[in-house]
């Protein structure tokens, strides 16, 4: 297989929500997510009932994918941090260990000052938290749900 | 690179539509959203020019049932097809699972069609996928025009290794899911063969 999978178990998605939801609050973030660099969302906090994270997701993920490219141009490893400023809501970005991407969304109840402080905590905790996650993937003990799947299985996906 | 979620019970895939400019890739997308459910689909995105060409990617998230417990959800992608954009296709083919090429099945577009074909080729070996190992089907788009060349003659320069192949006529949804549901087959198959 070209492709390691990207795998999240109950206990690591539990200690990121924990760090997602308290960063919500420390930062007095209006929503805060997690998203792996192919677009992938993988958790979530705050006001999220009314926001399409999703195509947030993905729109975060083509926007560190093109940052990235450009720093490849100018011989840089990456730009890791990125902050947009709007007139009511702000969004601050932060790649985390080169492999997930941390998104804070804060509004005039909060400042970037506050918001950098407690990302750089968080992302410390989350680097630990993945390290210890992609650990657990890479051994062959882990297996896929998948290798028992049938045509069938398959075929009846599309039975419309 | 597909993403098992346990915690969700779900399973996501990434399928790109590649191919030459004003191929329909784009086309492809905005059928699958129109006749598509609206519980099975999310917002689609295009990040377009003011004319209307893509300028980075269209993107829209699907979710196709279940299997075994696990929802199933595909990202679909679009790469801008015009030949300058190169930079901007390889960061789509970042973390692919599955590519469908849209031909343009018109006569003089054949050299367009096979350049895209190579650059494909280049870019994926850039992310260390080979084409011949990733999931993978062909369409030739636009079979209702008039001058188009024969599926024999698509079928001789731009597949080689006999993948799956459709005609297709986008604008209508003629082999757009055909399309669709052969790569998708592919992905999941690959799935049960890798562990992660």
């Amino acid at each position: 297989m070209v492709n390691p999978q990207m795998v999240m178990y109950e206990e690591e998605f539990n200690q990121i929500q924990n760090v997602v939801d308290r960063l919500v609050k420390d930062a007095n973030a209006k929503v805060v997510f997690i998203v792996d660099k192919n677009g992938q969302l993988i958790a979530a906090s705050g006001d999220v009932d009314n926001l399409d994270t999703t195509s947030l997701a993905s729109l975060t993920a083509g926007n560190i994918a093109a940052t990235g490219g450009m720093a490849k141009l100018l011989k840089e490893n990456e730009f890791a941090t990125q902050f947009h400023e709007g007139e009511k809501a702000n969004i601050h970005i932060q790649l985390v260990g080169n492999r997930v991407i941390l998104v804070v969304i804060f509004d005039s109840k909060s400042s970037l000052g506050l918001v950098r402080l407690r990302v750089r905590r968080a992302s410390e905790e989350l680097n630990n938290i993945f390290e210890a996650l992609l650990k657990k993937v890479a051994d062959p003990g882990a297996d896929s749900p998948f290798a028992e799947i049938t045509d069938e299985d398959i075929d009846n996906l599309f039975n419309d | 690179m597909s993403f098992i979620n346990y915690m969700a019970r779900e399973i996501n895939c990434k399928i790109v539509y590649y191919g030459p400019g004003l191929c329909g890739k784009t086309t492809n997308l905005q059928y699958i959203y129109e006749r598509t459910n609206p519980d099975a689909k999310g917002k689609m995105i295009s990040l377009a020019t003011e004319t209307d060409r893509t300028l980075f990617f269209d993107f829209l998230p699907l979710a196709l049932g279940e299997i075994r417990g696990f929802k199933t959800r595909f990202h679909l992608y679009t790469v801008p097809g015009q030949v300058f954009y190169d930079a901007s296709r390889k960061l789509i083919l970042k973390g692919v699972d599955g590519v469908v090429f849209v031909a343009d099945s018109q006569i003089d577009r054949m050299e367009a069609n096979e350049e895209s074909v190579e650059n494909l080729k280049t870019n994926l070996e850039e992310q260390g996928y080979k084409l011949e190992k990733i999931p993978y089907v062909i369409q030739y788009n636009k079979r209702d025009l008039p001058e188009v060349a024969t599926v024999e003659e698509l079928r001789e320069k731009l597949n080689p290794m006999n993948v799956p192949d459709f005609e297709g006529v986008a604008r209508t949804g003629v082999g757009v899911f055909d399309t669709l549901k052969a790569v998708a087959k592919l992905v999941l198959t690959e799935l049960r063969k890798g562990g992660p």
